[in-house]
């Protein structure tokens, strides 16, 4: 399944018009330890680059913003009870919060992972 | 030669100061620094310092709902109290104790006659309920305090009672609401800057706002043209701290103003760094419409160091009619306090309602007063040009062993900032906080403005002599330079401290805040 990558260090896996959106190792690594997550629930109206989610590390709290429009259909429950999954399998168990996309287009704006990459190299 | 005949030894041997290697002391103490449980585990069964006469046989009119265990309150004697406090006062770090590098925060020197007016029984000992006439004095110099700040900067009126800081800034953004809705326009977004202070965006969001960032340019500064490009009809205010957290001038302070008000929006001003430039700039001639002054900062008593906060507004000609209530106003020869019911005749009808029950923190206004007095006009200037100094004094001390990512754009202000660029692998900013407190400081504030990568924000004040100065950046300079070559000591820091490096993580993650007795059942909660 496809995955972007957002300048915010979000990422999102596209399956059909269901995406799946966390925060990307690097940004994970960046936080340092997190503490609290707060994923917005089931219903909720996101637009891409505003904020969607908060995470909360032991230094600072930051704003995940949703890397593309639509209404979220599912919070992450299990990293809401366990917020080290965010640092622990950031690209995996500890996704974020899965919605259905409102303009799969808008996917064009953002980088694939080898573009990615290479922007966190610049960094 | 005078001999040591008593085998008394008078240098301590090189390794008697590592406590690693240090033999346990059956207390647990170090010499003088003591050990203290907490209040609770120091609780002796029926232990009292006061003694209580047996009581009557009482007949309960509880209907069952009588407690049924103890509520729990420890008992210790009269000195057993006293020292637990007192010992755990010798573990606190303040002012008082050494200097304080907390960026943003001008920890500066409480002078002790500011604590001598404010205990003047005429001060201190006034009810907010006692009558106008017989609190004339305390309204007068209310009085004096609010005309110093309008005075200071170049606004039109005051608000004294806001308690602090971010309260201050939730009474400017609730009169800019007031103002807008007056006008019939009410908008949705507030523009905050990346260099503004943390509680802008929170406060704007308190007020019901949505909160835009507008990015820093690569010089620390407010990007006026993502400014520009941003505002429009939606934008009530922009939040603007300057001097900005980056402890940088907004140079372009006069044109945000401009653009902010041609799009029909307001300027909302952080005074939290107004220490920097008290007595030398206005932010009225600048374009601010309401600001927010720490009289715990910038007229002493800060954080720990005196009385408590108290963070009066000062408004533009424009805010000024929605300012809250109360006012104290002179009318004759009489001060009053202009309340709801005399609001309207009294020309504050538009107020927007009150921030507190009643005037303000009458202890900080006597504070600020005298410290304002003691210091005169050109008193308060050389404050700002002391602060500023101390702070260039530190940046420029340290620049060549931590990297200032705006030193190159000139002078900074009342702060001076570093990253922790250069450092070895797997060491930070944190590392360097901990190696301070080994040094017998206060960490600076760390991890904040969050545009630079382990800011480390240092903010010296006009308290320090250059000799304070030297020693802390020379204990500063030894603990960066430990950083930079990956010292591994530096990561068991700190090593002197009480208490050695503490989980934040699992405080965080499963914080314990109430003393639970250990005996006592889970249920019990």
């Amino acid at each position: 399944m496809p995955r972007y990558f957002t300048r915010e260090h979000e990422w999102i896996e596209v399956d059909g018009s269901t995406g799946t959106v966390g925060i990307t190792d690097y940004a994970q690594a960046q936080l340092g330890d997190i503490v609290f997550v707060e994923a917005p629930p089931a219903g909720t109206r996101v637009d891409q680059s505003k904020e969607a989610a908060v995470v909360e590390s032991v230094k600072a709290a930051s704003d995940v913003y949703a890397p593309a429009s639509g209404e979220v259909t599912e919070a992450n429950a299990a990293l809401e009870a366990e917020p080290a999954l965010a640092n622990s399998a950031p690209e995996t168990d500890g996704w974020f919060f899965r919605l259905t996309l409102s303009d799969p287009s808008e996917l064009e704006k953002l980088m694939d992972e080898d573009a990615y990459k290479s922007f966190c190299a610049s960094l | 030669m005078s001999m040591n005949t008593q085998g008394r030894i008078s240098r301590p041997h090189p390794d008697n100061d590592a406590p690693d290697g240090a033999p346990a002391t059956f207390t647990g103490n170090r010499a003088l620094m003591l050990e203290e449980p907490l209040i609770f585990e120091r609780d002796g069964e029926g232990v009292t310092g006061v003694d209580f006469d047996e009581l009557p046989e009482v007949t309960s009119c509880l209907g069952g709902l009588e407690r049924r265990r103890p509520i729990g309150l420890p008992g210790l004697t009269e000195p057993e109290a006293v020292r637990h406090y007192t010992r755990l006062s010798r573990q606190n770090y303040g002012i008082d104790l050494g200097l304080f590098p907390l960026g943003s925060c001008t920890m500066k020197h409480n002078p002790r006659l500011n604590e001598r007016m404010a205990r003047l029984p005429g001060f201190a000992d006034v009810h907010p309920l006692q009558p106008i006439d017989t609190v004339q004095g305390a309204l007068a110099l209310i009085d004096l305090v609010g005309h110093w700040l309008v005075t200071l900067t170049g606004m039109h009126a005051v608000a004294m009672s806001p308690k602090a800081g971010a309260h201050g800034e939730l009474c400017g953004l609730l009169a800019i609401r007031a103002a807008l809705e007056a006008r019939g326009d009410a908008r949705s977004v507030v523009l905050v800057p990346e260099s503004a202070h943390g509680t802008n965006p929170a406060t704007a969001a308190f007020c019901g706002y949505a909160v835009e960032s507008i990015p820093a340019t690569q010089g620390g500064r407010v990007d006026l043209g993502a400014l520009k490009a941003r505002l429009g009809p939606d934008v009530a205010a922009v939040m603007i701290t300057n001097p900005n957290t980056c402890g940088l001038f907004e140079p372009d302070m006069i044109a945000i103003g401009e653009a902010v008000h041609t799009a029909g929006g307001l300027v909302y001003c952080d005074g939290a760094n107004f220490n920097a430039i008290v007595g030398r700039v206005r932010p009225g001639d600048l374009g601010v419409d309401a600001m927010h002054i720490n009289l715990h900062k910038t007229f002493s008593t800060p954080h720990g160091g005196g009385g408590p906060g108290s963070g009066p507004v000062v408004f533009s000609e424009a805010l000024a009619p929605f300012a809250p209530l109360p006012f104290v106003e002179k009318q004759g020869e009489r001060f009053v306090l202009v309340e709801e019911e005399t609001a309207a005749q009294a020309g504050h009808g538009g107020a927007f309602g009150r921030m507190t029950a009643f005037h303000g923190q009458m202890g900080m206004f006597t504070r600020a007063a005298a410290y304002m007095l003691s210091h005169g006009a050109d008193g308060l200037r050389q404050v700002a040009e002391d602060a500023v100094l101390s702070a260039n004094y530190v940046l420029r001390s340290l620049e060549d062993v931590l990297e200032a990512p705006f030193a190159g754009s000139g002078p900074c202000m009342h702060e001076a900032l570093f990253s922790d660029a250069g450092f070895a692998e797997g060491f930070s900013t944190l590392d360097v906080a901990k190696g301070l407190i080994d040094e017998g400081f206060h960490p600076m504030t760390m991890y904040f403005p969050l545009v630079v990568h382990g800011a480390m924000l240092i903010e010296p004040t006009e308290t320090e002599s250059k000799a304070a100065l030297d020693q802390f950046v020379g204990a500063l300079r030894s603990v960066a330079e430990r950083a930079k070559t990956g010292d591994s000591a530096l990561k068991a820091a700190p090593v002197y401290a009480p208490r050695r490096r503490l989980d934040e993580t699992l405080a965080a993650r499963k914080p314990v805040l109430t003393y639970r007795e250990p005996s006592l059942p889970a249920a019990a909660e």
